[in-house]
């Protein structure tokens, strides 16, 4: 199809006008009010940084900002270590291995808003009986303070997509050929040699996907910390993606809102290309 | 030798899976329980025995106007998804030159912008132009989600061979018939991978849709979000709407694991 043919420019045109009046319109338009004073309706005039200089001093962003790095920290960790250790555990040969996988796999098809109510239960209700039952503190009130909160969110977390990371290790981890393994075993290399020298060097590939994926997932989660904690008590525990929603639709303040949500944007945006590059350099090492 | 250590592992196996499984079970047993029963003990099993609690949360859920909403904007944004999708891949793959290979990458650039960033002045467009509806949130679900699908189209295009298309433009077919009649059917194992994400996604969907969806429209999370602010600490309610507002994810899963596996996979990995 050539550039300047009819049906090259039919074809594209519903998916580029989608994306531009979705994505792209948008997302000027909202980089334009950053520096402005607007109100969600109209704006008077262009007030330059003021809105930035704002965000630098709002203490809610800030208390969002550490609290969600935190959790990309401890939830990546988590979820690579948990993930991986699913796809060994089932790409062993035992019966039932094909239906573990479909367990642990689970909770991803379900989202984040029931998971949240699900686990509000049982953090609530099934923790502290199991508390009472074992006469244990750790198991009671939680989600009533930050530290709780933050847990659960982790638990929510790592329960939903431990196992979406479990299926991209366990594609890796198909991909070694049998014989590489059995040829070691034979040469007399223990169970943890074969795993450190062998399966571990071949499936880095998938530790990078792995690890941006989870990274740029927890930065944008925003449907389990609503329906989990709601962000209390008070705001402690609300995490980015909630923060603007926040700013904008409960305080109405929409033009800091907007210079949140640039901000968030550059903090996405860095890790994917960061990937991108990253990525660049391992391909071009082979 | 080896045979002890696989059951061993298969022991290991099922209490992991059982642990994985504690939610549901929890959920389960007492959705079935009466307030008092879930009061005296939520890790028992439900005695005595009662299901009022689902036609009761049936009901506040509004379940049948909430589950039909929630399939007609899954299946046609899906639709709507995979046909424009193909499309532009098709004409982006098709095309060699510096034009194409910019506008691939401003569509991948695209998947770089998180919603948050974007949502404040879509929906007050939108709302200026009375599109705050759900076929306004169709088309916003094809700006959002076209640019991953078109390049998951773009990558298995690029293996369909080009004599193919000239073979029938030399027989007649114009380009329409060539994309409609040969290149989608080719493309099918690729669109049911496309369709699985964007099921997933669209249907979970919650924060796009509370922005846009006018009551009477909600899906099944937008209602359940109001249903469990109207019904806190009623557990014995709101577990049974948990239970049947994850029902149809569980059907759909229980059938389509194996494609559902796979597409999430190429997802990741491609």
């Amino acid at each position: 199809m050539k550039n300047k043919s009819l049906s090259f420019w039919l074809f594209l045109t519903p998916t580029l006008v989608a994306l531009a009046l979705v994505v792209f319109i948008p997302m000027l338009e909202g980089l334009f009010y950053s520096f402005t004073d607007w109100d969600g309706l109209s704006f008077t005039k262009v007030v330059g940084f003021k809105n930035y200089m704002a965000l630098l001093q709002d203490k809610a962003f800030g208390n969002a900002f550490w609290f969600t790095v935190a959790f990309v920290i401890v939830t990546v960790i988590l979820l690579n270590v948990i993930g991986l250790g699913l796809a060994l555990l089932v790409t062993q040969k035992f019966k039932g291995n094909n239906f573990l996988r479909a367990i642990f796999f689970m909770p991803n098809m379900i989202g984040g808003l029931i998971l949240g109510f699900i686990w509000q239960f049982i953090f609530t209700q099934g923790f502290s009986a199991l508390g009472s039952a074992l006469h244990m503190t750790v198991f009671q009130n939680w989600l009533t303070n930050s530290l709780t909160g933050f847990w659960g969110l982790v638990i929510v977390t790592v329960w939903q997509m431990s196992g979406y990371i479990m299926i991209i290790y366990i594609a890796y981890l198909q991909n070694i050929p049998s014989e590489v393994i059995e040829a070691a075993e034979i040469d007399g290399a223990s169970a943890w040699q074969r795993f450190t020298r062998i399966t571990f060097p071949m499936i880095a590939p998938a530790f990078t996907v792995c690890m941006f994926l989870t990274l740029s997932n927890g930065f944008k989660i925003y449907d389990q910390n609503l329906s989990l904690t709601n962000g209390g008590p008070y705001n402690s525990t609300q995490m980015l993606a909630m923060d603007i929603v926040n700013t904008a639709y409960n305080s109405s303040d929409f033009a800091l809102a907007e210079a949140k949500a640039m901000v968030f944007f550059l903090i996405v945006a860095a890790i994917s290309l960061v990937q991108v590059f990253y990525n660049r350099k391992r391909e071009g090492d082979f | 030798m080896n045979k002890k250590r696989n059951s061993w592992i298969g022991v290991l196996g099922v209490l992991i899976g059982l642990l994985w499984l504690f939610p549901f079970y929890m959920i389960l047993t007492n959705s079935f329980k009466t307030p008092k029963g879930i009061f005296a003990s939520v890790l028992s099993l439900p005695n005595p025995f009662t299901n009022v609690n689902y036609g009761d949360s049936f009901k506040a859920l509004n379940f049948i106007s909430s589950l039909t909403n929630s399939l007609i904007i899954t299946v046609c944004s899906v639709l709507l998804i995979i046909l424009c999708s193909s499309m532009a891949a098709y004409a982006l793959q098709r095309n060699k030159s510096k034009l194409s290979s910019s506008l691939l990458l401003l569509f991948i650039s695209a998947m770089l912008i998180p919603f948050q960033s974007v949502m404040i002045p879509l929906t007050a467009n939108f709302g200026n132009v009375h599109l705050l509806n759900m076929y306004g949130l169709m088309f916003m679900y094809l700006g959002f989600n076209c640019s991953l699908s078109i390049f998951l189209y773009q990558g298995t295009l690029s293996s369909i061979p080009i004599a193919m298309d000239e073979a029938a433009e030399m027989e007649g077919a114009s380009r329409w018939q060539i994309y409609y009649k040969i290149i989608l059917p080719i493309l099918s194992p690729m669109t049911v991978t496309v369709a699985i994400l964007n099921i997933i996604a669209i249907w979970n969907d919650y924060l796009l849709p509370s922005l846009v969806l006018p009551q009477v429209q909600y899906t099944i999370p937008l209602q359940m979000f109001n249903f469990f602010g109207e019904y806190t600490k009623q557990w014995h309610l709101a577990l049974a709407g948990i239970t049947l507002s994850i029902i149809p994810v569980i059907v759909f899963y229980l059938f389509a694991q194996k494609w559902i596996i796979k597409g999430v996979t190429d997802g990741a990995v491609k």
